[in-house]
């Protein structure tokens, strides 16, 4: 209990004195995670708009392998998009392991498949004469699927909670294809994992706290989004 | 029918492509990668020489904190610039290889052996191996990194030299995990194990455990720098590499490492070894 109490004085501590490391890798991991939920935001909807829209041969293994993907272990593809971006692999010429890049790159991996799955069953979702009649109101395609995103706005908004709240939690392929380098690519959940093995645990509790805070306020945020003027 | 526009948020992502575009825009021969162990960061040593070679040279230094078996794996492939590891017969293998130039003597401390103060298989004050062959004849947990890191390899050194083969025992537990970490699984199960003393010194206030056997020559535990060769990996960066070892074994930094950790430990955690013989 004492470590509690102590890790919440120590949280308060750093907030109020904003000490400029920790403001620094908090930021760090906003920026990170936030850009990765952006670009899994286009690459989700890219995939789900046409895979809901469309019939086609496969389109279950295509929504089986989605739904899989949602579950992607972030050490998995933290490993992977090492391999790949190591000097001397094949993305090596980008010259980005351990950078900030890389880590957007590794957690837009994870987030991608979230995001494009709860936002393809949203699409399902909607009442399947609810395209026809906008069709027959004489909309475009993309009037169409611009009204149909609009329609879905509540699970679309969820999709992109569940892609944030999975890549900000994350640290196994953060510290992997970032490698946790102080003042560069040290982010909240690799820090905590670093101070815990330094047996600075009361620093480590602070951090977690604020990475608790950072999670809640962005949420609060979509949320507000999310249940402003809810369709109907 | 309201005509679809570019949405606010799309606006948003390519501002921010572009700002993530710029941010990786780093040059590569200004960056210098270094692979390094757990132990040297978790004492914090690293932490005040970075940032002075940093200044001093206009280097930004990228140090990968693992354990001496992935460091020494990631010189093999030419994935890091330098290496500060503390493996001899590893290093030794990677000279052998030819996949690392001028290895170069930087400093030393000792292993320790650690245990719960009650010391159930009285290894107090006995040599390593005899202290080993205590632990393992009274089934006492010994908890082992597990990790292939260099004090595992020190480690696995100590139980061949006492003639046992803990692998496969109840009692012989791995963590898999860093030297910090590894220290508190230890304390919370009243385990044995083996540190630098480097790391428990950082982190003894919080642990329950005690040095219970220290000295014996086996037990140095020494670190070398070593840059990876260019000839084989021609992405290295070779200038980066040879100034931050140059740097190491420096006059000033030597003298840095030699008095790290007395004001806060109140003992030196390394001692500095640079131009003596081996």
């Amino acid at each position: 209990m004492d470590l509690i109490w102590e890790g919440l004085r120590k949280a308060l501590e750093l907030l109020l004195t904003l000490d400029p490391e920790v403001l620094r890798i908090t930021l760090l991991s906003l920026e990170v995670s936030g850009l990765a939920t952006l670009i899994s935001l286009v690459i989700g909807l890219g995939v789900a708009i046409p895979v809901a829209l469309n019939e086609f041969p496969g389109k279950r293994l295509v929504i089986a392998l989605l739904n899989t993907g949602m579950g992607l272990p972030p050490v998995v593809v933290g490993l992977f998009v090492t391999v790949l971006l190591w000097r001397n692999g094949p993305l090596g010429f980008l010259e980005i392991l351990y950078t900030p890049s890389a880590m957007i790159l590794a957690q837009a991996v994870i987030a991608s498949p979230i995001i494009a799955g709860i936002s393809l069953s949203a699409l399902q979702h909607l009442p399947p004469g609810l395209r026809l009649q906008i069709l027959a109101l004489g909309a475009s395609r993309p009037q169409m699927v611009w009204l149909l995103l609009k329609e879905a706005r509540l699970p679309l908004l969820a999709a992109v909670m569940a892609g944030f709240g999975g890549v900000i939690s994350e640290v196994g392929a953060s510290i992997m294809v970032g490698g946790n380098i102080k003042g560069q690519t040290r982010v909240l959940t690799t820090a905590t994992v670093m101070e815990t093995s330094k047996g600075n645990f009361e620093v480590a509790f602070a951090l977690s706290i604020l990475l608790l805070v950072l999670a809640f306020s962005v949420n609060a945020v979509l949320t507000h989004l999310q249940q402003r003027n809810r369709p109907r | 029918m309201r005509t679809p526009r570019f949405p606010g948020w799309t606006w948003l992502l390519a501002a921010s492509l572009a700002c993530a575009g710029l941010q990786a825009g780093q040059p590569a021969a200004k960056t210098v990668i270094l692979a390094t162990t757990t132990s040297t960061q978790d004492s914090g040593l690293l932490d005040e020489l970075i940032p002075r070679f940093e200044k001093q040279t206009g280097y930004v230094v990228k140090t990968i904190a693992v354990g001496s078996g992935q460091a020494i794996a990631m010189g093999k492939k030419g994935e890091a610039d330098v290496l500060l590891v503390h493996s001899p017969d590893a290093e030794k293998a990677l000279m052998a290889e030819g996949s690392g130039v001028n290895r170069r003597l930087v400093m030393h401390n000792d292993f320790i052996l650690l245990g719960p103060a009650g010391d159930p298989a009285r290894v107090r004050g006995k040599a390593a191996a005899a202290a080993l062959q205590a632990i393992a004849a009274g089934h006492a947990v010994f908890m082992s990194r597990g990790d292939n890191s260099g004090t595992h390899a020190q480690e696995k050194k100590l139980w061949a030299a006492a003639g046992l083969k803990p692998e496969g025992q109840a009692w012989y537990q791995q963590t898999g995990l860093g030297m910090g970490q590894t220290l508190a699984v230890a304390a919370e199960k009243r385990a044995y194990t083996l540190s630098d003393r480097g790391t428990y010194l950082a982190l003894r206030k919080k642990l329950g455990l005690e040095i219970l056997s220290e000295g014996d020559a086996a037990l140095l535990n020494v670190y070398h720098v070593i840059e990876v060769d260019p000839a084989r990996h021609p992405r290295v960066n070779t200038p980066g590499a040879r100034a931050f070892a140059d740097f190491l074994v420096s006059k000033a930094v030597q003298t840095t490492i030699k008095e790290f950790g007395i004001g806060t430990f109140g003992s030196p955690l390394f001692f500095p070894d640079a131009g003596r013989p081996e």
